[in-house]
């Protein structure tokens, strides 16, 4: 067994696609229209056969209380990795990107929490030991 | 009467080791969603409370007055007010008397 997909439920597909690829740098990988939504799923162009993330429409009613009850808390949906938190919390600063949590260095992890513009909170991360 | 009670208050809320360390990480950078004060207690202080736990310090802390939340659109961040401090510094510390001595 192996990890293939990871999902975001995000509230507008079209923005969410334009934020993930344009905003955060991934790459469209497999777009299929499925009745009224997509089959939409970005990759990381440092792992283009890596795992897969869905780009999922939150419609089901149980949806959008869990994820603004997360968001309320600033808690992160899922987390990404990145080079250098400090660098990119510059770089999506620059680029309009709302942070809730900017760069804290907690010893093992540096870690900031980003809004995705889809009712999301997302984490980016560092460890400590992976930059040296 | 309202002043003492909230001496009292201040004083139960600052007794506690979890709720002082909040109120440091919150002085190391104010404004601050539930997680992120989660995040630091448990990589920073290596404390194992949950969620909830934190969430009920916070309550005590917010009580108190020494935390005041604020909602910022859809999110919710908790700063530090050290203003229920300051009839501690009045009372003991800065005692007219003994200062014109």
């Amino acid at each position: 067994m192996r990890i293939n997909l990871a999902s975001v439920l995000v509230d507008d597909q079209e923005k969410a696609l334009r934020f993930y690829t344009e905003v955060l740098g991934f790459v469209k990988k497999n777009d299929i229209p499925l009745g009224e939504h997509r089959w939409l799923t970005v990759v990381s162009p440092q792992d283009p056969d890596g795992t897969e993330l869905v780009l999922e429409p939150d419609g089901h009613p149980a949806a959008k209380p869990f994820k603004e009850a997360l968001v309320a808390d600033g808690i992160p949906y899922t987390s990404f990795a990145v080079d250098d938190v400090g660098a990119e919390y510059e770089r999506l600063r620059g680029l309009g990107v709302r942070f809730t949590q900017e760069p804290v260095d907690m010893g093992p992890v540096t870690t900031a929490v980003l809004d995705d513009t889809c009712g999301n909170l997302l984490q980016i991360a560092h460890q400590a030991d992976a930059r040296r | 009467m309202h002043n003492v009670l909230r001496v009292g208050d201040v004083f139960k809320a600052l007794a506690d080791p979890t709720r002082r360390i909040i109120l440091d990480e919150l002085t190391d950078r104010n404004g601050q969603t539930l997680f992120e004060i989660c995040s630091r207690l448990t990589t920073k202080h290596h404390l194992g409370s949950s969620r909830q736990a934190i969430s009920q310090h916070l309550d005590v802390l917010e009580a108190a007055g020494l935390v005041e939340t604020r909602r910022e659109g859809r999110y919710k961040f908790h700063y530090i007010n050290t203003a229920p401090l300051e009839p501690i510094i009045e009372r003991w510390l800065r005692n007219p008397e003994k200062d014109a001595e």
